[in-house]
């Protein structure tokens, strides 16, 4: 006799595993097609951009000259929403997540998820009407006083359609995203560590900041990162408040245009040249967002060993 | 360095439920004491209320006093955070902070509340601590690895050098080689008898031998059925109780016919 008792008996169970490892790997390899075929349909669109004569590129001095102002002008209104959103965002999923009385925080995280499911063009539509007008006092206080701070140079915008107003709007916008991931991260900080803290004689706050922070602190940069995508990629609420103009140092006054407000409102009549300058903006866009992405993830790597997965 | 502590009338409730009903019992400073009893009979939850840790989980409360020689940890005006930097916790499951070097996770507790060390004092605190742990020797080459690096016999030991770090008066100790191997729980055992020349101890153990081998006084905690608060059921030296005891109950469970 040589059967062995052990030999696989038939094929009962086999399907299903073989069915569901089936339909992962598709389901991966999905996504790397899809990114991957963005990435070429970009790099072919925009390609008569490059190897165009600089002097028929809008300005008329090349496509560096043309996406450089707005590349800064998208990274200036991502950056003051970040610098908005982060603090308050990680302060109000704090609050949530250990301050705040049970029955309040989950109607507090119910409404701030409300937020993010409003659309941008609501955003934006509250942003030009409420908003900038709203502000035009505090921007003509800030060029009155602070004048003398480039970013704050007067004469301040006499309808508040700024690149302060339009990154404001951003930050409300990621507010969200950031509030929501962070929150769901500081509920899973292990109750062993918070007790660890609790019982050395650390106070709330100082056991937030030994066990709470740091392990919830690759999930804050990435939180950071998709609303950083979202700011960066934003469309509607941009193109509705900012009033377009060239690169300007000061925040206050209208000027500066950002990548996606700027393909938005000349895609529809644009053709030729024109409209492979656009994609390759998008391409420069597309560059700007991966990038962020690997250095975020550069940032977690870095900590791996202090992370507690191990 | 380390105190006395009574216990009067203590009730402990989960929001309304009753889970360890009128405790008194008096533990001897310098002195190991035990809580045995079955699972779910209160003994954990009444450990937590002599440090306020009980209070950590929604809906915890007491009614009574906790003298720490003489003082009420629970009148009001008394701040949960100083009684829990004089009576220290060491966990079930070895809790070291994840994020931080073996040399910062002895210091964690001693750093807290805005207090400043000097570099040189804090060696000499991080070699003491560690060397009243027994872990000087084989973590000595390496105080900047994470402490989640260790063996969990290393980690636990390393949970209670972080803890004799901030010199407090009483040590509790929750179960503290439930997740250990049996030569780790030898050392901690060890251990735990240089402790009490310092310290006061009070551990919280299933297992009756170890009981037996570490402390002066035990103490019996039971439930009369599930739904029903636990109680202290006899509290003696630890000899008696394990040969002569003078209740049914507590002679049933310590020679293994129930529990």
């Amino acid at each position: 006799m040589t059967t062995n008792a052990l030999r696989r008996q038939g094929s009962k169970g086999q399907a299903g595993d073989k069915i569901f490892s089936g339909a992962a790997l598709g389901a991966g390899i999905l996504i790397l097609i899809t990114l991957f075929a963005v990435a070429i349909f970009l790099l072919i669109q925009a390609l008569p951009t490059f190897s165009a004569n600089p002097a028929l590129i809008t300005g008329g001095e090349g496509f560096v000259s043309y996406i450089f102002p707005i590349v800064i002008g998208t990274v200036i209104a991502a950056g003051i929403a970040l610098l908005i959103a982060t603090p308050v965002g990680i302060a109000v999923a704090l609050f949530i997540s250990h301050y705040a009385p049970r029955k309040l925080a989950a109607g507090l995280g119910y409404v701030i998820d409300l937020l993010a499911a409003i659309p941008s063009v609501i955003y934006g539509a509250w942003g030009y009407l409420v908003l900038a007008p709203a502000l035009v006092p505090a921007y003509q206080w800030l060029a009155e006083n602070l004048g003398f701070i480039p970013i704050f140079a007067g004469p301040a915008s006499q309808t508040g359609k700024t690149i302060l107003t339009a990154g404001i709007v951003l930050a409300v916008m990621v507010l969200p995203i950031i509030t929501s991931l962070s929150r769901e991260i500081f509920l899973q900080t292990p109750k062993l560590h918070e007790e660890a803290a609790l019982a050395l004689g650390a106070t709330r706050w100082e056991m937030i900041n030994m066990s709470v922070l740091p392990f919830a602190r690759p999930g804050i940069v990435s939180a950071v990162m998709l609303g950083l995508g979202r700011a960066l990629g934003e469309t509607m609420a941009v193109a509705l408040v900012l009033s377009t103009g060239g690169l300007i140092p000061s925040l206050i006054k209208s000027g500066n245009q950002t990548i996606a407000a700027e393909i938005a409102l000349n895609f529809p009549e644009a053709f030729g040249l024109r409209l492979s300058e656009l994609i390759a903006a998008g391409l420069v866009l597309f560059v700007i967002t991966l990038a962020v992405n690997l250095i975020a993830r550069a940032i977690i790597a870095r900590h791996k060993e202090f992370s507690g997965a191990n | 360095m380390s105190k006395r502590i009574d216990v009067k009338d203590l009730n402990v409730y989960y929001s309304k439920f009753l889970a360890v009903e009128d405790v008194n019992i008096e533990i001897q400073a310098k002195s190991v004491t035990a809580f045995i009893g079955p699972s779910g009979c209160g003994k954990s939850t009444f450990l937590r209320t002599l440090n306020r840790m009980h209070e950590v989980i929604p809906g915890g409360r007491v009614e009574g006093e906790v003298l720490l020689d003489g003082d009420n940890l629970y009148e009001s005006g008394v701040d949960p955070v100083t009684v829990r930097s004089q009576i220290g916790m060491v966990f079930q499951r070895p809790n070291p902070f994840p994020t931080m070097s073996i040399r910062d996770n002895v210091l964690a507790g001693v750093k807290l509340n805005g207090k400043k060390i000097s570099k040189s004092d804090a060696e000499s605190l991080v070699e003491k601590s560690l060397q009243g742990a027994n872990l000087w020797n084989e973590v000595k080459d390496r105080l900047d690895k994470p402490g989640s690096g260790l063996s969990g016999g290393q980690q636990q030991r390393l949970c209670i050098a972080r803890t004799i770090a901030v010199k407090p008066q009483v040590i509790l100790m929750d179960e503290p080689c439930s997740a250990l191997d049996p030569i780790s729980t030898l050392a901690i055992e060890d251990l735990i008898n240089e402790l009490k020349s310092e310290f006061t101890v009070v551990i919280v153990t299933h297992n009756m031998q170890q009981a037996a081998r570490v402390s002066d006084k035990t103490a019996f905690f039971n439930i009369a059925g599930t739904g029903k608060p636990g109680k202290l059921i006899e509290y003696a030296e630890t000899a008696t109780i394990f040969s002569n005891p003078s209740v049914k109950a507590t002679e049933d469970y310590v020679s293994g016919r129930f529990g």
